[in-house]
């Protein structure tokens, strides 16, 4: 098929050029010495101002940590991380006290990116979705490598009593909350990252939401990291109690750089009865470049517990970036009648590698589980789903679901499929199902004779292949991620 | 899990294999000494594999570790009550031994003999596919094993039926042996295996035999494996199986005894067009714990899979399969199902099932299934509302659950012999049910 | 003779059927139509008794049997046949020997002498004949890899064998084209007489055409809104649902 290596040809030579987040910006920082001990972790502490108890805490990690070893088992390979030849803090010099005092290049890093950092854009629609329709106002908290420099429409939220703001700030302004829940879903020794992530954190969003309020508007955090040699270690905490419904979106990018960054970050999420939290994330970290040189190292513990009887946790992740994604969104259903659900599509493309999925933990009765998961695998890209599904005996009437299907285009790239299925619950009912291939030749035929390009149809194809999970998204991002998906695939056909 | 008696498991083993390694079959030869040598310093490295080893993460060694083993002692003579014949041909091994004085093999079109006499002219061939460094079970057979069939089936031979009895007596202390049996099928040669076994109610005793198996061009095996060992007795198989342009290697497993059985296949499809069926049942009641592993390599384009493994558990049985399909970036074309069904009928059984799609190629169909829970309530309720009473359903859907496993087989001799064994199985549970 | 009466049932702790009162005479064939959502399948299953349709009140007799306090089996022993909306598959379970159980079970529980697998064949040839079916049907498994007509003509295949005094036939016409109709009606028809009677449950009057009902029922919002003779299936056919759902809302 001339057709195929000439397209899959055109891949390598735009996925360079078409990751337009690439770009650096030239502002002053702060960083922390190069490495890691107690005095770079102290001087992290003493930076944000935290209280004892927190520093506390992440000694107790960083402890942790050095006991610990990195995970092997993922079907992932790098060379040894020299986690000592890299900055554990990086900050833009002039800290704003206020939206109208943020650095102007850090407003025009964000306006780059698409998203305003300024309520009255945001409410005046200046930014339109790639269709042309005005977007609804989203509240934002970014993060520019260390810190949180800017977080939107947080009196507008405040009305409601919700709190959104940075972690830092959580620690300052909510410290009982903050000390009731860090840590009580992902403890800080739960693996390698997540304790090295609980000893150098930097920043991250926090959100709460109280008793039976439905958040008005979409919250979102966009990560940057911008400094080189510099790892990202952000936290993100999100509590719904009884009643709360929340609907969460993150979105991260990078600049090109030919060494490869760490981004090691921990998210916990707390459901209590009948709470409903949708986490999205659309993850498109710089991929390294067509020879797999540079990229960020993604290595991300996410997880969420349905501590509440009918509560619901719901993530649904776009995974385009990143040279190696390593990453299972979790959920912990320990309430009655609790519900998880993990909808996610992995790209994979050049040399890119991706081991994600999904731990569904079913405790408690009636609890139920949906996984989908769709991978693309293209150029050398290794794509992995890995995931548990586990019945605990109490978990009677428990049901799973799971698909998970892999797209394989070109024949360098690879398509795997590494279920746990454990289930100590005679009531309970778990199904799985798996399917690899690749794009039809009758169905691109088809397309192509109704006058698509043969790119087109590929997007076409992608995108229908994507359909449940992309359907997930708050609508606002739909679109923007199904471009993505596009950009990230452009011109390859199986 | 405990490491120590795992290592003082494997310490017993290797022990013994240093005092007897001069008088194992074949000692004065130095391909084979050094064989078994590598095996026992693999053996050495690995022991009994714990549950932090990601293949043995749901199957844990340790009452095999625990157990003790001696020597068997059977006498040559010993007189054997021996169950009738499935067909007209039987090879019997008495703990691990060849016995050609209770075997039928006369008038066979191919050459059956004893492993252990035919040494001399199996370099290069004993050993070729098992891999001691990877499977440690595989490793403990090869440093300890005394005796196995030899079967070389020439081109286009038909072999019919062959049955291979594996007798065990029971003895004050466990016994341990270790088969290695090696079968190989020329160019479009044909023959169906099928292994039997039978053991004193209370023995108790270490079954792990391994088979290499070669499957030439055209050439087709059919190999039923009816698992029945005694209740107590563990029972470790391991087999490797090679398939060469347009072959076929089917394998039918019914693991319905042992205390303690882990069913170990890895086929490798190495030619174009070759095929591979694998199918099984488990049928668990007790304190029983079974355990399948399947390893399929598509290396050659053009080549189609079939698995089907379904799992009846009772009691407080444990269940586990654990499959992976491994397709080669030269496999274009490849054709691989797998599905595997579990049934918990009670609510102290467990069930993992580990299946998993290992991808290099593109051009491929590969899916794999993996249901587990109990019998579903509509089908129950539709078989009610025509008449059937409650009992009766439930039983019809269990009966077709273990069918469907059944179904694939297409020998008609082994498919007899495996839906007597299952209806014998599932008569025994309902008269337990109803008792 | 059925008699329904004040029947209540909830699905989910939600009340579906809100007091239906219906008899059905001996020998005679009744139809219930109703929009989508009215409570007709729930009824179907509740005289069926399927689980998770919880009877709240009220009662459903046969012949002055209480058809609620038998178990499902009991039920089928007791003559009653229900014909499934979505008959459900039973991968591995052969049609032939699903069809031979249910018959000697039913035959056991009237006293009357069991088949043995020859008479069972002949009967069975016999009635596949009468719906112009294939024997082939009976090799597979039940409703496996069937097509939504042959699973409906494989009710009616049972219903045939087993040979029901109160038949309950839940949307056997969706999902048929007219032939196949024109074979299930015929089936049942051929099935009227003075000890058969019928609950034909359809959203349509297509059915209707063919099999004629001594009466017609409207079910809207779980309850029995209006009862007339067949033209009632005609009227409704030509203006809708509409005015009576308004009614009762």
């Amino acid at each position: 098929m001339p057709a195929v290596n000439e397209t899959l040809e055109t891949v390598q030579s735009v996925t360079q050029g078409t990751y337009k987040w690439g770009f650096e910006t030239d502002i002053e920082m702060e960083f922390a010495p190069k490495g890691l001990n107690e005095d770079i972790i102290r001087f992290i502490s003493r930076k944000k101002g935290e209280p004892e108890w927190l520093l506390e805490w992440r000694l107790r990690a960083f402890k942790a940590w050095q006991a610990m070893s990195e995970p092997r088992w993922a079907a992932v390979k790098y060379p040894p991380i020299d986690y000592q030849d890299a900055y554990y803090y990086a900050a833009p010099k002039r800290r704003p006290k206020s939206l109208d005092e943020v650095d102007p290049e850090l407003l025009k890093t964000y306006a780059k990116l698409g998203i305003p950092l300024k309520e009255q854009e945001w409410l005046a629609g200046v930014t339109t979705s790639p269709d042309g329709t005005a977007r609804a106002p989203v509240a934002v908290d970014a993060v520019f490598d260390s810190v949180s420099v800017a977080t939107t429409f947080k009196e507008r939220l405040e009305k409601d009593g919700i709190i959104f703001c940075s972690i830092s700030e959580a620690v300052r302004e909510h410290p009982e909350l903050v000390r009731r829940y860090l840590g009580s879903v992902v403890p800080p020794a739960d693996n390698f990252y997540s304790a090295l992530n609980s000893a150098v954190f930097t920043d991250g969003s926090f959100v709460y939401i109280p008793k039976g309020v439905r958040c008005p508007m979409e919250l979102s955090t966009y990560f940057r990291i911008n400094a080189k040699s510099t790892g990202q270690f952000e936290r993100t905490l999100i509590i719904a109690e009884a009643g709360s419904h929340v609907s969460y979106l993150e979105g991260c990018t990078a600049p090109m750089r030919d060494e490869n960054q760490l981004h090691a970050a921990v998210v916990e999420l707390v459901a209590h009865d009948e709470a409903t939290i949708k986490y999205s994330t659309v993850q498109n970290w710089y991929p390294g470049d067509a020879e797999g040189r540079g990229g960020i190292y993604n290595f991300v513990t996410k997880r969420g517990a349905c501590r509440g009887a009918r509560s619901k946790i719901s993530w649904t992740q776009v995974e385009t970036g990143s040279a190696i994604t390593w990453k299972y969104p979790s959920c912990i259903l320990q309430g009655p009648d609790s519900v998880g659900e993990f909808y996610s599509v992995a790209i994979t493309n050049n040399f890119q590698q991706a081991d994600t999925g999904t731990k569904m933990i079913h405790l408690g009765p009636r609890t139920r589980s949906t996984i989908i998961s769709k991978g693309i695998s293209a150029g050398h890209g290794q794509n992995t789903y890995r995931g548990l599904v586990r019945i605990s005996p109490k978990a009677v009437g428990a049901r799973n679901f799971t698909q998970c299907d892999s797209l394989l285009i070109g024949d360098r790239c690879g398509a795997h499929t590494v279920p746990y299925i454990e289930n100590r619950c005679m009531s309970a009912k778990v199904e799985h199902e798996a399917t690899t291939s690749r794009i039809a030749e009758d169905q691109l035929f088809y397309c192509r004779s109704r006058g698509l390009s043969e790119e087109d149809a590929v997007g076409l194809i992608v995108n229908g292949f994507c359909r449940e999970v992309l359907k997930e998204l708050p609508m606002e991002f739909a679109v923007e991620a199904q471009k993505l998906l596009q950009i990230s695939l452009e011109g390859s056909v199986g | 899990m405990n490491v120590v008696t795992h290592k003082a498991g494997a310490a017993g083993f290797l022990h013994r294999f240093e005092g007897l390694r001069e008088r194992l079959p074949g000692g004065r030869l130095p391909w084979l000494a050094a064989l078994r040598d590598g095996a026992a310093e693999a053996f050495r490295a690995q022991g009994f594999p714990t549950r932090r080893v990601e293949a043995w993460k749901y199957t844990d060694l340790a009452p095999v570790a625990e157990a003790g083993f001696d020597e068997p002692l059977t006498a040559v003579d010993d007189a054997m009550d021996l169950p009738p014949p499935l067909a007209g041909a039987r090879a019997v091994f008495v703990d691990g031994r060849f016995r050609p004085d209770l075997s039928s093999l006369g008038g066979l079109p191919f050459a059956a003999a004893s492993v252990a006499h035919g040494l001399d002219a199996l370099e290069g061939r004993l050993g070729a596919l098992a891999r001691p460094a990877e499977e440690p079970m595989a490793a403990l057979n090869t440093m300890l094993f005394e005796d196995g069939l030899l079967l070389d089936l020439p081109e286009d031979a038909d072999g019919g039926v062959l049955e291979l009895l594996s007798l065990a007596t029971a003895s004050e202390r466990p016994a341990a042996f270790h088969p290695r049996h090696l079968v190989r099928l020329a160019r479009g040669a044909r023959l169906t295996l099928i292994e039997t076994a039978t053991a004193p109610e209370g023995a108790r005793y270490l079954h792990n035999p391994v088979f290499e198996i070669a499957v030439a061009e055209d050439a087709r095996l059919t190999h039923g494996r009816l698992q029945q060992e005694a209740p107590r007795a563990f029972q470790l198989s391991t087999v490797y199986a090679r398939v060469a342009a347009g072959g076929t290697y089917d394998n039918f497993t019914l693991n319905a005894g042992g205390r303690l059985v882990r069913n170990e296949i890895h086929v490798a499809l190495v030619g174009p067009r070759a095929a591979c069926h694998m199918n099984g049942a488990q049928l668990l009641v007790g304190e029983q714990h079974a355990d399948t592993t399947t390893a399929l390599e598509h290396a050659a384009p053009s080549c189609t899979s079939r698995q089907t493994y379904n799992t009846v558990l009772m009691g407080r049985s444990r269940g586990v399969f654990q499959g992976r399909i491994l397709v080669r970036q030269a496999a274009q074309k490849t054709d691989g199902y797998q599905m595997n069904r579990a049934l918990l009928l009670s609510p102290e059984a467990e069930m993992d099932s580990k299946p998993q799609l290992e991808i290099y190629a593109d051009d491929v169909k590969c899916s794999h299934g993996a249901t587990v829970g109990e019998l579903d309530p509509e089908q129950v309720f539709y078989l009610r509302s025509r008449g059937i009473p409650e009992g009766r359903a439930r039983a019809m859907l269990v009966e077709a659950f273990l069918h469907e496993a059944v179904e694939g087989v297409t020998d008609e001799p082994l498919r007899r012999a495996l839906d007597a064994a299952v209806a014998g199985w599932w008569a025994r549970q309902e008269e337990g049910l109803a008792a | 003779m059925l008699k329904i009466e004040g029947l209540t049932a909830a699905v989910d702790g939600k009340p579906i059927l809100k007091g239906i009162d219906l008899a059905v005479p001996a020998g005679e064939v009744h139809a219930v139509m109703g929009p989508n959502g009215s409570g007709k399948s729930t009824l179907a299953y509740v005289l069926a008794g399927r689980e998770g349709y919880e009877v709240t009140g009220g009662s459903a007799t046969w012949d002055g049997l209480d058809l609620l306090a038998l178990e499902p089996e009991e039920r089928a022993a007791a003559g009653l046949f229900l014909a499934f909306q979505y008959p459900v598959e039973l991968p591995g379970v052969g049609n032939a020997t699903f069809l031979r159980t249910a018959l000697n079970a039913i035959r056991r529980a009237r006293g009357e002498p069991e088949l043995d697998a020859m008479q069972f064949l002949r009967l069975a040839r016999e009635r596949l004949r009468a719906l112009s079916m294939p024997e082939e049907m009976l090799k597979r498994s039940v409703n496996v890899g069937f097509s939504g007509g042959e699973k409906k003509r494989n009710e009616i295949l049972q219903m045939a064998l087993l040979r029901p005094r109160l038949a309950v036939l839940d949307e056997t016409d969706s999902g048929l084209d007219i032939d196949a109709l024109r074979i299930v009606a015929d089936g049942v028809n051929a099935m009227r007489g003075p000890d058969f009677t019928a609950l034909v449950i359809t959203h349509y009057q297509r059915l209707l055409d063919h099999i004629v009902p001594d009466r017609v029922h409207v079910l809207v919002g779980g309850r029995i809104v209006r009862s007339g003779g067949p033209e009632l299936a005609r009227e409704l056919e030509r203006e809708g649902y509409a005015a009576l759902q308004a009614q009762a809302a």
